[in-house]
């Protein structure tokens, strides 16, 4: 991809958003410039979602939850590692735009695909595990079977913090979907550059279409439209504003939204718990 | 276990065992028979079988004389004799089966029968006010009689799922038998197909318990669908039909007919439903008299694949007709 | 009036039933082998490559359904053994316990990706060498083995979460591990062997049973592409001698076991004076209860599956029905309609449902015990439609209705298609029936009635217990005994903590 060698023959790619499983453009016809790190040559062009894309992502995401949660988990934790195998076979290109456009030496940019593919490799063994460990059979007085499970919240929206991090969104979008969650991510436009490649790993790990939405936008233009969506059901912000945050955690009263805070330990149980819920059953036991 | 009593018109009354379906079991059985792997001259077989087992059908607002003569001469010809006739002696075969027989709206069973005149091939109409068959019964009554005195030879009614469902089943007993009376019109003897509309029922204990009032009341057949809405015939919910008819067997030594209807595409589908019926009911089940395909597209994907046995090349369907 | 006779739909006559047969029989479609390639004699397997036994010797291993030789084994001897516990000590303290559980991890995550490649490859082989249908190994077998190398991948670099208590700190693995296995599911039990163990940072010394040992050979080879280092798993063949030597052998911290109680009874006592940790996973005299309000066509399939899945071959097989009065006769009448249908023969045939018996001795056993069943009482079925094929050692599936709890066949393990059938009245007559064996693998239940489905599994003493379904495995669900089916469990969080040390 140049967009500068002078005889400008190269086909360059069009970043678009991802949604439902598909790339639109941007229903607002805007886009901001990615430029190549510390110059002022730009390197592409990205979308800057609006409102009414977030909508139509939410849209999408909602009508894969319910057949991603019912997935078998050992299911969920195949395409997860399909994801794994697919950034290993991307890792060329992956590479290429940290370097480009972030400028990360080629060494650190080695190490966050390596992190990436890490993080998938990581919920993708806790998919069918997690379970075991956070549920539990309740010895309650009296002739009763009662048992907790943890189950998927639903829709979970995901604002990246403005200093992309490709690692940290790996570990985000794995710990969401691992367990049955769909979710609709805010990628900042710095690494906007970076959508692309990531939804393809996406589109072609045999994930259900909506699954993962991917927008590439204005974080402050944009944190309020998750915060107050009522289809959302939990809320991850891992932008550093406080302020923010705040905001956030006010606005999620109206549908009691699970708001989730900056998390530190990426590959963890701790991280994944953020986006569960747990359900006790209770059966008699008698003749 | 809790039992349904349903009376009888003469007085007497039948305590129908509300059967209590696995529903996960029922699946798990139903998708062993898409392992069976039917090959050379057996796959041959049940090619012809499923084909001399299809009722070729069209329920369409839209259906007029032209369409109807169209499709029965589909119905007695499935591909122009003389256009296969080579491939057939060469391996010493029987010609192509015409269908059992057509199935189409009240309105065009005059049409179906001079189409058909001489054919042997069964007249199907559907009555009840099909699909919905939320009419007064009197209207229900009349149209299988009008259906039966132009000439029909079965009847495809559907239940009264409405009463079904808010538990009125003395009801759907009652309407089923008064259909049946009205099967023999005008010096005419037509076999009845009661419709569940399995879609419709919510559960296979539904499913189950609508089989054996159907059967109590008198089906000459029970029929999964109307093709109308999803979703129409699956092997689990057949196989659980199946075992309805299999219990009245064993109980009265009468042997009652299975008709999926709508969903079943392709001949591999098909197939499944041979071996099926085969190895839940027996070899007796496996005639057009028992069983029947309620099915429009699946008579060319039968022909393409009789074809291919023949030839080893895969056709498509410009080699008889689309339609 | 128009008369409808002509058009009448006469079923026999024009629109003839039948094509070009008279009747629809299933064709046979059998499985190629060309998938395979089968070399003429087998090596041992140790510290990564193939070798020549010590002392030379190699026995055969058979077709059960052609009675022909296939290939010939290795007999590995004492001095085998040791090797093959050396090169695990060797690797264990040099390379294995040194890498991460992510490393560890990814080791078993390419095994499983690679097996499921070869998916093909090892199903047609495991029908081979075991006797087992095609669809089988197949669909059952072969996923399933992939499945539970998948499942330990996630675990490796997790194991702080399965042990309560661990905070941070990854639990540590015991050092070398003494595995043997029985002929039943022979690569199934090699992969809930070795998954768990090289998950937790074991190496492994691996025993298959004599009579099967070519998939578990094959997965060597897997090992291998998957870049395993040298000596984290060694495969040792042989009979009960190697196996002697091999749970013998002062430098092994634990020895797994799967096999006949009479076998885990002599390990037992073997290591008694000794440190080494053990697992059993042994027989099964597992009952099958049918209540009167289950859903009985379903439980029929169930009691099928339960007792004639794998030929019978199966030690959580549900060998002992027990009817509640009210439907027996109804039930037993479904039962025979529903095994005249079952297929039995050429186990690569897609079509059959039962296989070979693994070996001319467990032919000649379950007959002996089905001669004995005729003396005692009991009124014996088998099939009257089914025909056995000439060669191979095929055996019908075939039960005795109303025998009593005293009788040999209710209380004996026969490890075949064979069923013993009873009746009971109460819940409670149904539980003490049922735990009137001093096995205690799995039992089955069955009633469309919640509360007493919970009150019968509290009640239960097995280790697995199948509510409206049978057979189920999964690599996320412990599986094991109480009593004299052993202990110890396999599969899940639980299938991890005889591997470390807790």
């Amino acid at each position: 991809m140049t967009g500068l060698n002078t005889k400008n023959t190269k086909v360059a790619k069009t970043i678009k958003l991802f949604i439902g499983g598909e790339f639109p453009r941007t229903e607002s016809g805007r886009s901001t410039p990615v430029y190549i790190y510390k110059t002022k040559n730009i390197y592409a062009h990205v979308c800057l979602a609006s409102r009414k894309d977030l909508r139509n992502a939410v849209t999408a995401a909602q009508a894969a939850q319910p057949g991603w949660q019912s997935k078998s988990a050992y299911n969920r934790s195949q395409i997860l590692y399909r994801m794994a195998e697919m950034t290993e076979a991307k890792r060329e290109e992956f590479v290429e735009i940290l370097v480009t456009t972030l400028g990360l030496t080629r060494a650190n940019a080695e190490k966050s695909v390596d992190s990436a593919i890490d993080a998938f490799v990581y919920y993708a063994g806790f998919a069918d595990k997690y379970q075991q460990v956070l549920g539990s059979v309740n010895p309650v007085s009296g002739p009763h079977h009662n048992f907790t499970g943890a189950e998927a919240v639903g829709l979970v929206g995901l604002i990246c913090n403005q200093k992309f991090n490709l690692a940290e969104v790996a570990s985000q979008i794995a710990a969401i979907i691992s367990s049955g969650n769909s979710l609709v991510a805010l990628l900042a436009t710095e690494g906007g550059a970076l959508l692309a490649p990531l939804a393809e790993v996406f589109a072609t790990s045999d994930l259900p279409k909506g699954v993962i939405n991917l927008l590439s936008g204005n974080t402050e233009e944009l944190y309020k439209q998750f915060g107050t969506h009522m289809e959302i059901h939990s809320l991850s912000c891992q932008s550093k504003d406080k302020a923010m945050l705040a905001e956030l955690r006010s606005m999620a009263a109206a549908n009691m939204k699970r708001i989730v805070s900056p998390t530190k330990d990426l590959l963890s149980l701790e991280h994944l718990m953020s986006y569960v819920e747990y359900k006790t059953v209770w059966h008699p036991i008698g003749h | 276990m809790r039992t349904i009593s349903i009376q009888r018109e003469n007085g007497s009354s039948v305590a129908i065992l509300a059967v209590p379906v696995d529903e996960v079991g029922a699946h798990e059985r139903a998708d062993f028979f898409t392992k069976r792997s039917i090959k050379k001259d057996s796959k041959l077989t049940a090619l012809y079988m499923a084909l001399s087992m299809c009722d070729l059908t069209t329920l369409e607002g839209s259906d007029t004389p032209g369409r109807i003569q169209q499709m029965c001469a589909k119905a007695r010809y499935p591909v122009p004799p003389d256009l296969i006739a080579p491939y057939l002696l060469k391996k010493n075969l029987r010609p192509i089966p015409s269908v059992a027989a057509v199935c189409v709206y009240p309105s065009m069973v005059p049409v179906a029968v001079k189409a058909l005149a001489g054919s042997g091939i069964g007249i199907a109409s559907v009555a009840t006010a099909f699909p919905s068959g939320q009419a007064p019964l009197e209207v229900k009554i009349e149209d299988t009689r009008f259906a039966v005195e132009k000439g029909a030879t079965e009847i495809d009614m559907v239940i009264n799922r409405g009463a079904f469902l808010s538990g009125r089943y003395q009801e759907v007993f009652d309407e089923i038998v008064e259909i049946k009376r009205a099967c023999s019109s005008a010096g005419n003897e037509a076999h009845l197909k009661v419709i569940l509309e399995t879609g419709e029922l919510g559960s296979f204990d539904r499913v189950r318990l609508a089989s054996d009032i159907a059967i109590e009341a008198g089906a000459d057949f029970i029929k999964t669908s109307t093709g109308k809405i999803t979703p129409a015939a699956t092997l689990p919910v057949t196989l659980i039909m199946l075992q309805a008819i299999a219990d009245h067997y064993k109980r009265t030594g009468k042997k009652v007919g299975m008709k999926p209807a709508g969903g079943i595409r392709t001949s591999k589908q098909a197939i499944h439903y041979l071996c099926m019926v085969k190895e839940t009911l027996g070899a007796d089940w496996l005639t057009p008299g028992l069983f029947r395909f309620g099915a429009s597209a699946l008579v060319n994907d039968l022909l393409k694949q009789i074809y291919k046995e023949l030839t080893g090349q895969y056709y498509y369907d410009k080699v008889f007709s689309l339609d | 009036m128009h008369t409808t006779q002509q058009n009448k739909i006469k079923a026999t006559e024009t629109n003839t039933a039948m094509g070009p047969n008279e009747t629809f029989e299933y064709a046979p479609s059998i499985e190629s082998t060309d998938i395979v390639k089968i070399a003429p004699k087998n090596k041992l397997f140790i510290n990564g490559k193939f070798i020549e036994p010590t002392s030379g010797k190699y026995f055969p291993t058979i077709n059960p359904a052609t009675e022909e030789k296939i290939s010939e084994i290795a007999d590995a001897n004492a001095a085998d053994v040791d090797k093959a516990v050396k090169a695990a000590r060797k690797a264990y303290t040099n390379v294995w316990s040194k890498l991460s559980g992510k490393e560890r991890g990814r080791y078993l995550f390419r095994i499983a990706r690679i097996i499921q490649e070869r998916a093909r490859e090892f199903a047609v082989l495991e029908t081979l060498d075991n006797g087992k249908p095609i669809r089988e190994s197949r669909d059952i077998d072969i996923p399933l083995v992939a499945a539970h190398f998948f499942y330990y991948a996630g675990w490796a670099d997790k194991l702080h979460y399965a042990v309560p208590g661990s905070g941070l700190k990854q639990p540590k693995p015991l050092g070398v591990v003494a595995q043997i296995i029985p002929w039943n599911f022979p690569l199934l039990m090699a992969a809930w062997k070795i998954a768990p163990a090289l998950a937790c940072g074991n190496t492994v010394v691996l025993k298959p049973a004599e009579s099967t040992s070519l998939s578990c050979l094959l997965l060597a080879e897997v090992l291998q592409e998957a870049g395993l280092p040298d000596g984290v798993v060694n495969i040792v063949t042989g009979a009960g001698e190697t196996g002697a030597a091999l749970v013998s052998h002062p430098d092994i911290n634990k020895i797994a076991f799967t096999g006949s109680t009479d076998v885990g009874r002599l390990i037992l006592k073997s290591v008694a004076n000794t440190d080494k940790k053990l697992t059993l996973e042994l027989g099964g005299k597992s009952a099958h209860i049918i209540y009167e309000d289950a859903a009985i066509d379903q439980a029929v399939e169930g009691v099928i599956n339960g007792i004639y899945f794998n030929q019978g071959h199966v030690c959580c097989a549900g060998s002992r029905l027990l009817l509640e009065e009210s439907i027996a006769d109804t039930f037993v009448d479904k039962l025979k309609l529903r095994m005249e249908k079952l297929r039995v023969g050429n186990p690569l045939d897609k079509n059959t449902d039962i296989g070979a018996i693994n070996s001319a001795e467990e032919h000649q056993k379950i007959k002996r015990l089905i001669d004995t069943g005729k003396t005692e009482g009991g009124e014996y079925y088998e099939p009257s439609s089914l025909t056995l094929p000439a060669k191979g050692y095929f055996h019908k599936p075939c039960f005795f209705n109303k025998v009593s709890s005293a009788f040999t066949l209710s209380r004996v393990e026969v490890f075949g298609p064979v069923l013993a059938i009873s009746t009971f009245r109460t819940t409670q007559e149904a539980i003490m029936k049922a735990n009137d064996t001093p096995y205690g693998l799995a039992a089955g239940v069955w009633s469309e009635k919640g509360s007493k489905i919970h009150k019968t599994a509290q009640g239960l003493k097995a280790g697995v217990i199948w509510a409206n379904t049978f057979n189920k495995f999964d690599p996320t669900s412990p599986f094991g005994g109480y009593f004299e089916s052993g202990f110890g469990r396999e599969g899940g969080r639980h299938g991890l903590l005889p591997y470390l040390e807790v």
